[in-house]
């Protein structure tokens, strides 16, 4: 069995609506990935999740020099960047694949697949 | 002799090579320990072989020996990962598949190189690595990348591969499909760059048309109820079968212009053998119809015999699965031999190809037969700046310039 943390790639400017379309979009996504996240545990899959606030919420620390320097925003400055991730154990990458598809297609944004060195 | 003796065991194992790699990588789990173990094994028999003779099953006797290389190192290796002695542990109980262990295998070796999570051209040098034993520097020049750059590339994919967990398996008969359509492109990729070479090297590389065909026979060998896999192997063996006459003097001869005493004709006969078996199966495909294409022009006795009704007939067909402007080109070539090179242009003037080579040379030559020379001169310019291909280049030139 390997780890893999599959990220969820979206506009970094959210609208109204999460940037979604609209309303009824949004609230089918969130049910939608409702479901696949009960899948991820039923199936055995399921290790962990979480959905992020925006990324102007963020701020980087740079705590290697004598006194930690913060930055207001994300490490990355990027039209798209991770607006949350699963991390599942799947026996091998077909299956994380045909996951992340599946992920995909429920939360409405593309999803990055990356194995774990190692899990603690 | 010693020099024969070596000719002899690197012929062999080259030859065994995709056999030896792939039932290693099952036993082992892993590609370097495979790799390295099966050049141990090399090692070995270029010190025993010449002196003691080739055994009698070469395959098996690689076999051995490389699983034994390959237990001594990993128990030499004590600071060896648990991860490599789990799958020591693991892989060597696995148990046989019934239709045969060696040739399930290397099906799924095949598939690991070509899974669609590697990128087209690790897949297609991964392939040639493992499966057709070339090595790094040979498959670097034939796709013409510095060695070191096509060292890294065939590294990166391996350590995916290893990191990601890429299965060792044939996919479920769901995924099977779409999974062979990317084992079948990746062989018809190779072929291709071998049939019609870019760069400044050999127009041909037979090497590379060789090893394709020689896969193709292996996964035709292991798929035999699949019609495509036995359409790819159709139109390769049918393309390659007039190779010998494709090339003179460094230049280009258009089919109508071969020799066709000079075709292979024990290939011509496996093609059209495997046409036939196609077409009874009756589950047509992108490759099956460009064989069975290719099979009506093997099948002329001289090129003005060549049922031109029958091409366009396959064309309309291939048309329906795969409406690609470059399958609109072809078909507007029999086209023109039915109806006339003007309703020929008609229909290529309306294709979104500028740039492609293949466009430019086929209104050239449309524009030529229509006698409209100042207008030809101007594609054959545009076809020759397009092509990287030596051979095609010196033929568009020799058109161009009996123009008047």
């Amino acid at each position: 069995m390997t780890h893999y943390l599959l990220t969820v790639h979206g506009p970094a400017e959210r609208a109204e609506f999460g940037g979604y379309g609209s309303r009824e979009e949004m609230e089918a996504a969130f049910a939608a990935t409702g479901a696949f996240n009960d899948r991820l545990h039923a199936e055995g899959y399921w290790v962990f999740a979480g959905g992020l606030e925006a990324a102007s919420t963020a701020t980087v620390v740079d705590g290697r020099g004598d006194a930690p320097v913060m930055t207001d925003g994300p490490y990355l400055e990027s039209k798209e960047l991770i607006g949350g991730f699963w991390v599942i154990d799947a026996p091998d990458l077909d299956v994380a694949l045909r996951l992340a598809a599946d992920g995909s297609k429920a939360c409405g944004g593309k999803v990055e697949v990356r194995p774990f060195d190692g899990i603690v | 002799m010693q020099q024969h003796g070596t000719a002899v065991v690197e012929r062999v194992f080259r030859e065994e090579y995709g056999r030896l790699i792939a039932s290693l990588v099952r036993r082992f789990g892993d590609i370097d320990i495979a790799e390295e173990a099966a050049g141990e094994a090399l090692v070995t028999a270029l010190e025993k072989w010449p002196g003691a003779g080739v055994p009698p099953n070469p395959g098996a006797w690689l076999t051995t020996t490389a699983g034994n290389r390959a237990i001594d190192r990993l128990r030499r290796e004590k600071q060896r990962d648990a991860k490599h002695r789990a799958a020591l542990m693991t892989y060597d109980d696995a148990p046989h598949e019934p239709t045969g262990p060696v040739e399930d295998d290397r099906l799924r070796l095949l598939f690991t190189c070509c899974h669609p999570a590697l990128a087209p051209e690790a897949r297609i040098a991964l392939t040639l690595r493992l499966l057709g034993g070339l090595t790094v520097p040979e498959i670097a020049q034939a796709f013409l990348v510095p060695e070191t750059t096509m060292g890294q590339r065939i590294t990166r994919a391996k350590r995916k591969i290893a990191a990601a967990n890429v299965p060792y398996r044939v996919p479920q008969a769901a995924d099977l499909p779409e999974r062979l359509s990317g084992v079948l492109a990746v062989l018809f990729l190779v072929f291709n760059e071998g049939y019609l070479a870019s760069g400044d090297g050999d127009p041909v590389r037979a090497e590379l048309t060789g090893e394709a065909i020689r896969l193709g026979r292996v996964l035709r060998h292991l798929l035999p109820d699949e019609p495509e896999v036995a359409g790819l192997l159709a139109l390769m063996v049918l393309i390659e079968s007039r190779r010998r006459t494709r090339v003179r003097h460094g230049q280009l001869v258009p089919l109508d212009e071969q020799d066709r005493a000079g075709w292979d004709h024990a290939l011509v006969a496996e093609g059209h053998a495997l046409v036939r078996e196609c077409l009874a199966t009756n589950r047509p495909g992108r490759y099956q119809i460009l064989a069975a294409i290719n099979a009506v022009h093997t099948d002329a006795r001289t090129a003005s015999d060549t049922d031109w009704s029958q091409v366009l007939a396959l064309y309309d067909q291939l048309s329906r699965i795969d409406p690609s402007p470059i399958v609109a080109l072809n078909r507007a070539v029999a086209v023109a031999e039915l109806d006339g090179p003007d309703v020929a242009l008609s229909l290529v003037d309306r294709l979104p190809l500028t740039g492609y080579h293949p466009w430019h040379a086929a209104r050239a030559d449309l524009l030529r037969r229509l006698g409209r020379s100042d207008e030809a001169k101007t594609e054959y310019d545009a076809a020759i700046a397009a092509t990287q291909n030596s051979a095609e280049s010196s033929y568009l030139t020799r058109k161009r310039g009996e123009l008047v």
